[in-house]
């Protein structure tokens, strides 16, 4: 019944992208200048730029190794030196740069203000603790709540992600639970301290896609009915079209094309969007024609444009690196757009 | 596609486990809950044909796939191999059966051992089923890696050292090394990034047009099933519950299970569908009349009394519906 009230909300919200004729936000409540990582001295990330606007929900697409759950780490706070070395520059809300500041401050944002919602809800969640445990623990210690209030404020949890019977749930241990209800109660936990910003990393691949779209649905609806702004890593172009306000497109650790959802996907100039989408398989798909093989090694990097060795457009000219820049409504890099 | 023929004639399958309170699996007859797993499939598997199976995780579709490899046996009807109940074969005729099936497993990493290099993993059903001179083997072995789009000098390798794409396209390499004449394929492209995954289903395709493959392919997105398979079986809670022609049927669907999937699936730039709520129930004693009413749109009062039986709909088409949808609008 949880679901279906919920279907009514979503009919009501906007779901549809918007259209946003600037490649830069008007408000933006995260800002990454030449983010560059680095992890035992292979370069991961280079020099990534992008911002996310407040109440927009930004997806992160490309294949596996171009560096977008790396990223989703990075905003989380949960990859930083010297485990790795970075460079560049986040300012976050009220924060100039994010990426300098100590843990102590990180440790006042994560779960708090900045939300995770992992892959593998199964792998998430301890084994060893109920929902209630995993809920309770960030309401309780971060937003120091009482015992009865917390665990009340766990139930209208529970009820808004749709899990019905949220009380008796309570006590339930991860392994209880189906993927979907597992992955409901993992998007309760981060929501818990309403996040101004929710971070989900391919938060339905491991779901069937009537419950992957049932927890899209849920994920957008939470984020808008909190005015909150969402980062989501995602391999599908076609479900991002459906869930992103904004895209932004993942080369071998570099952005090549981000900008509207609109923009990106209905009229894409980079070569290497234009495969992605020529790997989606659709009903009627007669042929696919994906690129031949993968993204480079970490350690081989092509000097200049990194997908050229892969692109039919490639010319001598990609044998230095396009800079990103504006073009048409959306930031490109690319020697040869069309 | 007469059934003297027929690869694969399921008549009447049953898979059922019983459980006692304490939810344990219980081996041998006696009280306690019963677990349907497969509820009389009929289905049947022309030589050369492609078929795919659907649904939802929990539908039954690998406890299908494993009756139909003889991994598991089933506990009531028959399961024919050309003709022959795979439960009864002779050791003679188990050993060609085992060469003519093959199987990619769904966690191909897993189901690959970690000690063993690419060639011998290619090597090992040549030199199970003695298909060639020991001094053929390193050569058959580089010809199924090129095959499969792999270099020769993966050859040397251990799984452990390849990628994600890298060790499917091994386990579809060793699948048909020993010249099979069916390949079992249990959600073979699924969890890969969308290159690897479109490369893979243009391998697939392409390997059972030319070696006229017979496919059998779980898989739980429809697109996926339209581009490899001419037929489509959905299955939920361990029925089969529409059966046609992939086109006609994802293009009319005439069960609401089958539409709702359909709707669900990703498409671009429209708005996310949330028509089926609620979650596959669970298989054990089953409540009487049809197992999807509970979710269904459409259902009635008939639909809660009676389990539907899986009626022929059309020219060649099967549905188990109490109220199929026949005048809908088609799918866009």
């Amino acid at each position: 019944m949880g679901v279906r009230q919920m279907s009514a909300d979503v009919s009501a919200a906007p779901n549809a992208p918007q259209m946003l004729r600037d490649p830069a936000p008007r408000e933006p409540l995260l800002w990454l200048h030449d983010v560059s990582l680095a992890r035992a001295g292979r370069s991961v990330l280079d020099r990534v730029s992008f911002a996310l606007g407040r109440g927009e929900v930004l997806g992160l697409v490309g294949e596996s190794g171009a560096g977008k759950s790396t990223l989703a780490l990075i905003a989380m706070g949960l990859l930083r030196p010297p485990a790795v070395a970075l460079e560049g520059c986040m300012r976050f809300a009220e924060f100039d740069n994010l990426l300098a500041e100590p843990e102590s401050v990180w440790a006042g944002l994560r779960g708090r203000r900045i939300g995770m919602i992992f892959q593998d809800a199964a792998a998430a969640l301890n084994p060893c603790f109920t929902v209630a445990h995993h809920l309770a623990t960030p309401l309780r210690r971060l937003l120091g709540l009482g015992r009865a209030d917390a665990r009340r404020r766990a139930i209208t949890l529970l009820e808004s992600v749709g899990l019905n019977d949220a009380e008796a749930r309570l006590a339930a241990f991860p392994h209880e639970l189906s993927g979907g209800m597992q992955q409901r109660v993992m998007i309760a936990v981060a929501l818990a301290c309403s996040p101004e910003l929710l971070l989900a990393d391919e938060p339905t691949s491991a779901l069937d896609v009537t419950i992957q779209a049932q927890i899209m649905r849920l994920i957008l609806q939470q984020v808008r009915a909190r005015h909150a702004s969402s980062i989501i890593v995602l391999h599908d172009l076609a479900l991002a079209s459906q869930v992103c306000d904004r895209i932004v497109v993942l080369y071998a650790g570099q952005v090549v094309e981000a900008g509207s959802s609109e923009t990106v996907l209905r009229r894409t100039l980079h070569p290497y969007t234009h495969a992605l989408k020529s790997c989606v398989v659709e009903l009627e798909t007669e042929r696919l024609t994906p690129p031949e093989g993968g993204l480079p090694a970490l350690g081989a990097m092509p000097a200049g444009c990194r997908f050229a060795p892969r692109c039919p457009r490639a010319t001598d000219a990609c044998a230095s690196r396009p800079p990103l820049r504006e073009l048409d409504g959306r930031a490109i890099a690319c020697w040869h757009p069309g | 596609m007469s059934d003297a023929v027929a690869m694969f004639q399921l008549l009447d399958v049953e898979k059922v486990y019983r459980i006692d309170r304490s939810g344990w699996l219980r081996f041998g007859l006696g009280a306690g809950q019963r677990l349907m797993a497969l509820d009389r499939i009929r289905l049947t598997v022309g030589a050369g044909d492609s078929v795919a199976l659907v649904g939802e995780s929990g539908s039954g579709k690998s406890t299908l796939l494993r009756v139909l490899v003889g991994l598991t046996a089933s506990s009531n009807g028959r399961a024919l191999f050309r003709g022959r109940e795979i439960d009864r074969l002779s050791s003679a005729e188990r050993k060609q059966f085992q060469r003519d099936v093959a199987m990619i497993y769904q966690d191909a990493r897993g189901s690959l051992n970690p000690r063993l290099r690419v060639v011998d993993l290619i090597a090992e059903p040549m030199r199970e089923h003695r298909l060639c001179q020991p001094s053929e083997v390193q050569d058959r072995v580089i010809a199924l890696l090129t095959r499969v789009g792999m270099p020769a000098d993966a050859a040397e390798r251990y799984p452990s050292q390849l990628s994600g794409g890298q060790v499917r396209r091994v386990a579809i390499a060793r699948a048909l090394a020993s010249e099979p004449k069916v390949i079992v394929a249990d959600e073979a492209v699924s969890g890969l990034d969308v290159s690897t995954q479109a490369q893979l289903l243009n391998l697939l395709r392409g390997l059972q047009r030319e070696m006229g493959l017979t496919l059998l392919f779980i898989t739980h997105d429809l697109a996926v099933a339209s581009y490899l398979c001419r037929r489509i079986a959905v299955m939920y809670l361990g029925r089969i519950v529409e059966s046609g022609p992939t086109r006609a049927v994802l293009r009319q669907p005439a069960h609401p299970y089958t539409r709702a999937l359909l709707e669900a699936s990703p498409r671009f730039f429209e708005p996310i569908a949330g028509t089926l709520s609620g979650e596959i129930p669970s298989p054990i004693d089953l409540p009487s009349g049809c197992r999807f009413a509970g979710r269904c749109r459409l259902a009635g009062p008939e639909c809660l009394e009676r389990e539907p039986e899986l009626q022929a709909f059309g020219a060649d088409r099967q549905v188990a519906c109490w109220r199929p949808e026949t005048d809908q609008a088609p799918c866009p």
